[in-house]
């Protein structure tokens, strides 16, 4: 029985007399199937809602798919860079990119600070007050995005949010003289409504850089850190040259993970500002918006992704190289 | 090591100098230490207040009746607490096409649906890429990692396309199909953490011991690899609970098959400033996962930090 197993000599009997199964067995044995069919679910599903996808939109983004081809009445025709023509004149894309980006420079940084500051105060609380405290941030960071989204809409609302009733009662000199409480943030501009989205962003995102890090933390030695404040290092100087150059794989990471996240912002601004005002678009906002908007244009919209897509694989090709020099691949 | 220049800048003081300031320094050190201790709590407890407040602040509003949200001088916690928030929530009467529950549960089956088949493949792919060594094994893990960076913002008009003449549009099925696809990436990386911490000496015992390989799997592997599945588990549920952007284009106006955050969002939009109702969905929508996880905190940190931490 073992040998037929492990694919050695053929049994007495030949084959064709063993059962179906075993002889299966032995088939996927001789031929070290194992992890390949191991694999093949998974990766089929992943091929199939997540490779097919991205190729198809790569395909689109050429063509001219809108309403009457998709019903059928009209071919669908090959219109080379058009889409990515009437895209790049679209003074409304510009805006977009702009926001994106310019809501990623300010909110990774900030989150990332915020983050690590918690994270250094958790490393050196007491541990239960240290669960206690990562417990609490964490619900945030649980809290689904579209409540959140939504509780953030209503504390900064104008007419009883309690954003604005605080902000009414703060002294002129320090807030200025806006008339704060009817002042609506949702709809006011691109610069109060991301204020907002970033408040909401780094709420939900700083306890997992906060946990992340003071996982990170709990590897460095203690004595490393000590020695040097024992002997006179400034919190800061101990920060820059022991703790953060040790946790720099750990940071990379996050960072990269962080852009992402921020890149990705489409619950909260959809949630926020609706498909109203084209000021607070986003790249995401402003893709749904052409793909799907009537009449929709699915062409318009894969070009719109594919863009998105490329600047996500810049940051990604980032995240893969620490990886792989993390030796995550062994 | 940069550790051992700033070790090495500073001196220590001379004994004689020591000596003498020992009594009062070490009170003052004392006095010092537990100041800082209590300014380190305090400054905890402070972060703690503020990250809690948002959540205090929705669960409060869902429970203060209309007069009280738009008062002039907001209270935080409502003086005349009342249900008729959550009663129009459940009743459904506001949307007029279902109690929340019916949501509640489309949700549940969809997450439900998402964890059994996420788990299974992921297990399969992740003793695989853990436990044999193969060709392409490399760019399979490579592929994993790329895969997991792709947003479905960018799939959504594809998958949109493909559902649509499959009838899948407008159904929980199809959001099981990508939600389940979703997570695999990340579900399959962090199983192979904990299917590789397992010792294989276990297994090839057993293999010597002439036990078939769906006995290793289902003695050995599985009770040994059940916590890291624990982990990906609720790691698949809250990530389909929360979803947003597919639900939202799949289900388009078929109300009797929406989950609750499209919901939320359906109410929100059908009621822009009736707080007390919104919320009340919301606070149904959060507390449940809120206190899943509040269950669950240490196995999936755990798992998901690890797998931050190592790559």
């Amino acid at each position: 029985m073992a040998d037929v197993i492990s694919g050695g000599s053929a049994p007495a009997g030949g084959w064709a007399q063993l059962p179906v199964t075993t002889r299966l067995k032995a088939f996927v044995r001789r031929h070290k199937l194992a992890p390949y069919l191991l694999l093949t679910p998974a990766l089929a599903g992943i091929a199939l809602v997540l490779l097919w996808p991205l190729i198809q939109v790569a395909i689109y983004s050429f063509q001219n798919y809108g309403l009457q081809q998709a019903i059928g009445n009209l071919p669908t025709q090959w219109v080379g860079l058009a889409n990515f023509t009437t895209t790049f004149k679209d003074p409304e894309f510009w805006l977009s990119l702009r926001n994106s980006v310019l809501f990623a420079v300010v909110a990774v940084p900030l989150t990332l600070l915020v983050g690590t500051i918690v994270g250094l105060m958790l490393n050196r609380l007491g541990k239960k007050m240290s669960i206690f405290v990562s417990t609490a941030a964490l619900l945030a960071w649980a809290t689904p995005p579209v409540s959140a989204s939504i509780l953030f809409y209503w504390m900064f609302a104008p007419d009883g949010g309690l954003v604005d009733w605080t902000l009414a009662r703060m002294p002129h000199w320090l807030v200025g003289s806006t008339n704060w409480s009817s002042y609506n943030w949702a709809t006011t501009g691109a610069l109060p409504g991301y204020t907002m989205i970033a408040l909401l962003v780094i709420w939900q995102a700083f306890p997992f850089i906060a946990v992340t890090l003071l996982a990170g933390l709990k590897t460095i030695p203690a004595e490393l850190t000590e020695a040097a404040r024992v002997d006179g290092a400034s919190p800061w100087r101990v920060y820059w040259r022991i703790t953060f150059p040790l946790l720099k794989p750990i940071y990379l990471v996050l960072l990269l993970l962080s852009c992402i996240w921020d890149f990705n912002v489409f619950t909260q601004t959809y949630n926020i500002f609706g498909l109203a005002n084209l000021n607070e678009y986003n790249l995401g906002l402003y893709m749904y918006d052409k793909a799907f908007t009537f009449p929709p244009n699915y062409s318009l919209g894969g070009a719109l992704a594919l863009i998105f897509c490329v600047i996500l694989l810049v940051v990604t090709f980032g995240y893969v190289r620490a990886a792989v020099r993390q030796g995550a691949l062994t | 090591m940069t550790g051992t220049d700033v070790t090495a800048t500073k001196p220590a003081a001379p004994p004689a100098v020591r000596a003498r300031s020992r009594g009062k320094a070490a009170t003052r050190t004392r006095v010092a230490r537990r100041a800082k201790a209590a300014g380190l709590n305090g400054f905890g407890l402070l972060i703690a207040l503020i990250t809690l407040f948002p959540i205090f602040w929705m669960v409060s509003t869902a429970f203060k009746p209309s007069q009280e949200i738009f008062s002039l001088t907001p209270n935080l916690l409502p003086s005349h607490p009342t249900l008729s928030n959550f009663h129009q929530a459940i009743s459904g009467s506001v949307t007029g096409f279902g109690s929340i529950w019916l949501f509640f549960r489309n949700s549940i089956v969809v997450s439900l649906s998402t964890v059994v088949i996420a788990a299974v493949l992921a297990l399969m792919a992740a003793v695989a890429v853990a436990r044999f060594r193969f060709r392409m094994r490399t760019s399979v893990l490579i592929l994993l990692l790329i895969v997991q960076m792709i947003p479905l913002q960018a799939l959504i008009i594809a998958l949109f396309l493909d559902f649509k003449p499959l009838n899948l549009l407008g159904t929980l099925t199809g959001l099981v199909l990508v939600y389940s696809a979703q997570a695999l990436p990340v579900t399959i990386w962090m199983l192979r953490n904990f299917v590789a911490t397992i010792p294989k000496d276990l297994e090839e015992a057993a293999a010597i011991d002439g036990a078939s390989a769906g006995k290793i799997f289902w003695r050995i592997l599985f009770p040994l690899v059940a916590p890291g599945l624990v982990a990906t588990s609720i790691f698949a549920f809250i990530t389909a609970y929360n979803e947003f952007i597919v639900a939202l284009t799949f289900l388009g106006q078929n109300h009797p098959d929406y989950t609750l955050p499209i919901y939320l969002t359906y109410f929100f939009g059908l009621h822009g400033a009736e707080w007390g109702p919104i919320m009340a969905v919301s606070t149904m929508y959060t507390i449940p996962v809120v206190i899943f996880f509040l269950i669950v905190r240490r196995r999936l940190v755990g798992g998901l930090v690890a797998g931050a931490v190592k790559g």
